[in-house]
């Protein structure tokens, strides 16, 4: 997939408003162009995905902890439609155990980011996220052997 | 039942190209690796139909000179990486200077502005991700891999396969093989 002159899309699904504020602030300042969505929890996201003729993202932020439908459920249900599975799938989570982070990586997330606490290093490891995937993409590399723990 | 099986990515691209090409009936010669000489001219049309059928194989027609010249600089280090049961142990920016006919410092900087990354990050990724297909054949030690991608020692192949994922080599692979088991359980449900 050529993306190099096209804007990569972006969506996360997080059930916090100021995560996902500084979500979409953070990427305003990052060199490769990005068209932020966000969806409000697990429901909404697949509600979004499955809309007919929908422009499905090149990555999806999924944060675990979710009201109505978390992020395991979600990874479990992705894993079962076939439209969705060029899509890079990035756990965007509060906690960091080793368990959470070997769980979702086995059932099929590429990335494993822990949220920072701070807004610099947040636009940093979103960036260093998104310009890995961005070789994967431009570099035809094997999607399968994604992973990236951050 | 299943079956494992090896591939050679450039008799696979070549045959591909071969096949589409004939399809559009075009006279060609295939130069090298990502470069083709066509007889003719192509209209517009015909450019558009061809980009087409080699999008579906995942193979793109490129347009600027920029955007050639850095698929030859990628194209050049996969194949130091992947060329041989062991890696080189010669100069990479002389080699590169020496196969593309431009000052290292040259391919630097356009490398840079176009990928927004580095050669070195790059053939850091791509001798990252061999190792990653090593491992998922499950067919070597990590020592033997370490050796392959001439890594001075296990623990620095360990340590600079961490920086890259955040996870080491070991949990790779385990992660790769409880996902694998966790596939076929799906496929049997």
């Amino acid at each position: 997939m050529e993306i190099q002159n096209d804007v990569m899309h972006i969506l996360l699904a997080d059930d916090d408003e100021d995560d996902r504020l500084f979500f979409r602030d953070a990427f305003e300042e990052i060199k490769i162009k990005t068209k932020v969505e966000t969806v409000n929890d697990g429901v909404e996201l697949m509600n979004y995905l499955t809309q007919p003729n929908i422009k499905l993202p090149h990555i999806l932020f999924l944060d675990l902890n979710m009201p109505r439908k978390g992020g395991i459920d979600c990874l479990l249900e992705l894993k079962r439609m076939d439209q969705v599975k060029n899509i890079a799938v990035v756990i965007y989570s509060t906690s960091a155990s080793e368990e959470d982070i070997e769980e979702t990586f086995v059932l099929g997330a590429n990335v494993y980011l822990k949220k920072p606490n701070d807004f610099s290093t947040l636009k940093k490891t979103l960036e260093a996220v998104i310009t890995t995937n961005w070789q994967y993409h431009t570099s035809g590399l094997n999607r399968d052997n994604f992973i990236l723990s951050i | 039942m299943k079956l494992y099986i090896k591939y050679d990515i450039n008799t696979t691209c070549k045959k591909v190209l071969e096949e589409q090409l004939e399809k559009e009936q075009l006279a060609f010669s295939l130069i090298s690796f990502g470069e083709i000489e066509l007889l003719e001219s192509l209209s517009g049309d015909q450019l558009k139909r061809l980009n087409e059928s080699l999008g579906n194989y995942g193979i793109e027609i490129l347009e600027s000179p920029k955007s050639i010249l850095v698929q030859k600089i990628k194209d050049a280090i996969i194949e130091m990486v992947y060329m041989d049961e062991k890696l080189p142990t010669f100069k990479v920016s002389d080699y590169l200077a020496e196969k593309l006919k431009y000052s290292y410092g040259y391919l630097f900087n356009l490398f840079q502005e176009v990928t927004y990354t580095s050669i070195v990050n790059f053939i850091i990724l791509q001798k990252t991700e061999r190792a990653k297909e090593l491992l998922a054949t499950n067919e070597f030690s990590i020592t033997e891999i370490a050796w392959k991608l001439n890594y001075s020692s296990v623990a620095h192949f360990s340590n600079q396969f961490k920086n890259e994922t955040g996870i080491t080599p070991t949990t790779f692979l385990r992660i790769m093989n409880k996902r694998r088991k966790m596939e076929e359980e799906i496929k049997q449900l």
